[in-house]
């Protein structure tokens, strides 16, 4: 009788996944304030490659809006969930977004600092400039989070513990974001205030190009260290005597994160849930195994943060929601079912 | 071989292992005794290479176990703890492949699946391979860990001996799981190329199955060598402060009781 099962159990799930973002992404393109179909649509491509300034309105807003907004949505919902897979990985805890450890509210207030501040400062790298403040910010508040886990009485492991450091933490940069806004002069203020609310509006295709990188970039070094990550799912020293070097896997994983959610949280501000929740989702659907959780982990968490992208622009349509205010709204209701079930222990 | 000589570690001031020397031979059951806070543990933790020793030095065969990087070091040890917790759902046989996660890049090679397919077999888990390990029964698990932590060290190494640390590996199983697991060591150790260090609770147990015993008290070795040498009378009472009777059965194997 052989042991070996006879078929994978994350078999088949990545072409589902795949074939269900394009069909949601085609949708998130045509819908909006001004509903686009498929034929203009072509033609803007068309029209786009040979001559983009033969453009009409309605070409134009496909082009310089709706595009890079789609594609803006599908990087910063792989870099989101990604995170969280990355971070419940790293805690050995199934309940741990990105944004429960600090990195989402350090990275806000690394980008309010350089908003307010910016200008005197004299500090500016074109367009990594807002990323890289808000990586500063995000692996500032990341470390504090970890530090403080790592060395207080309470037990590392345990879910109360962690969670009670990073309500600390993030009310700590949260207050941070407050009073820069505070201080800030109007228009600065307008756009913090809509940075804590989570908005895709922003979204251009500078934007695209540095989130396309981060995201790239940040999912090719964590799957090298994904089967690491599995070893660590029995505990620091099991993991040791696999053979991995737990120290440096630890500071690998952590920059990681931070700077994928950073430079999504640089041009979105904070969307919460989508790193829990996808995790979630895929483990319910087939396993931990962490390779197929980060490669799933980006085409699920592009599908769920362009579903919420739509719901956001339809709802009070022709104006717009943030879309934090929807992942909040459908992920805190999933957050409790998930901890009210059984399938976990915390 | 594993040869220990004058090891020391110190938590603060205290030392937990206090100057040990001992060589353990390959092909023979070493297990390792003491009361609470002897320095067992400790001293597992140091011969495995997860703790560094403060003084002394601790030899695989020829080669200082400081000189080894943690990779190499898992190709021909494997250490099976007390206690592991896992918090996410995964398939039985996803967990014993990890026992060959230091033997691949990548996917796991034939091979891999073959140490895993045979040790599964070994361990009598194979119809659990399909199965959540999150719905195990704790000796279940303890099983499971027993296919891994085998699975790690399953095929001989040319001109190397294989290491294999157990930190009370019993504590979840019933007295016929017991038997049955000092047996199969007992069937694994034939090969001769395999060293085996175990930490064992029970006294009864380690006088029934082992071959050599170290016992520990304060950090020190207080006897070291075989049954008849170590489990006397003075030894017991100095190290458990109680004092044993001891008994033989028919077939010569020794039984302590404690009234």
């Amino acid at each position: 009788m052989p042991a070996k099962p006879l078929a994978s159990p994350y078999a088949g799930i990545i072409p589902i996944l795949t074939i269900a973002l394009v069909v949601i992404a085609a949708f998130s393109i045509r819908f909006g304030a001004v509903a686009i179909d498929f034929n203009e649509i072509a033609s803007a491509v068309a029209k786009g490659w040979s001559a983009p300034d033969s453009l009409d309105l309605v070409e134009r807003i496909f082009v310089e809006i709706r595009l890079p907004r789609a594609l803006a949505c599908i990087f910063v919902g792989a870099s989101l969930a990604m995170g969280g897979v990355l971070m419940q990985a790293l805690f050995r805890n199934p309940i741990v977004e990105p944004g429960l450890v600090g990195t989402s509210s350090g990275a806000a207030f690394g980008a309010s600092l350089y908003f307010v501040l910016g200008a005197v400062l004299k500090f500016h790298a074109g367009p990594w400039t807002l990323p890289i403040a808000a990586c500063l910010g995000g692996g500032a508040a990341t470390a504090c989070v970890f530090l403080i886990s790592e060395t207080a009485a309470v037990n590392r492991e345990s879910t109360t513990g962690l969670l009670l450091i990073g309500i600390a933490v993030n009310a700590l940069f949260l207050s941070g974001v407050g009073f820069l806004s505070y201080i800030a002069r109007d228009p600065q203020a307008r756009s913090i205030t809509f940075w804590s609310l989570g908005t895709l509006s922003g979204a251009n295709w500078r934007a695209v190009l540095v989130l396309g990188i981060a995201t790239t970039v940040g999912l090719v070094i964590a799957l090298r260290y994904a089967r690491q990550l599995n070893a660590l799912m029995m505990g620091e020293d099991e993991a040791l005597y696999l053979g991995v070097h737990v120290g440096r896997l630890k500071l690998a994983i952590i920059a990681v994160n931070v700077m994928i959610v950073a430079v999504a949280t640089s041009i979105t501000g904070i969307i919460s849930f989508v790193g829990l929740i996808v995790p979630h989702l895929l483990r319910l659907m087939r396993g931990s195994d962490n390779r197929f959780l980060l490669i799933g982990s980006v085409f699920l968490g592009a599908i769920l943060l362009t579903l919420a992208d739509i719901v956001a622009r339809l709802v009070l349509k022709p104006a717009e929601l943030p879309i934090g205010i929807v992942t909040s709204a459908v992920g805190a209701p999933v957050f409790i079912m998930l901890l009210r079930s059984r399938r976990y222990r915390f | 071989m594993l040869c220990v000589d004058q090891v020391t570690h110190r938590a603060g001031k205290k030392p937990l292992v206090d100057r040990v020397s001992a060589n353990f031979e390959s092909g023979q059951l070493n297990l390792v005794i003491g009361p609470n806070g002897a320095g067992k543990s400790t001293l597992i933790k140091l011969l495995s290479g997860q703790l560094r020793a403060e003084a002394g030095t601790i030899a695989y065969d020829s080669m200082d176990v400081r000189s080894m990087t943690y990779r190499e070091l898992a190709k021909i040890r494997a250490v099976l703890s007390q206690n592991i917790e896992i918090s996410f759902p995964l398939r039985v046989w996803e967990v014993v492949m990890m026992g060959r996660y230091p033997h691949f890049v990548g996917r796991p090679g034939a091979a891999d699946e073959r140490a895993c397919e045979e040790v599964m077999r070994f361990f009598d888990v194979s119809d659990m391979a399909d199965r959540d390990y999150l719905t195990l029964s704790g000796g279940e698990k303890q099983r499971v860990h027993f296919a891994r932590v085998l699975a790690q060290i399953w095929f001989s190494v040319s001109g190397k001996s294989r290491y294999l640390f157990l930190d009370e590996p019993l504590t979840f199983l019933d007295i016929y799981y017991q038997f049955e697991f000092m047996g199969k060591l007992q069937e694994l150790l034939k090969v001769g190329d395999l060293v085996v260090v175990g930490v064992v609770h029970d006294l009864n147990l380690a006088a029934r199955f082992a071959d050599s015993i170290l016992l520990l008290h304060q950090g020190k070795v207080l006897a070291c060598g075989s049954k008849a040498e170590v489990l006397t009378r003075e030894n017991i009472q100095t190290a458990f402060r109680l004092e044993p009777a001891l008994l033989r059965t028919d077939d010569g194997t020794m039984h302590l009781v404690f009234e």
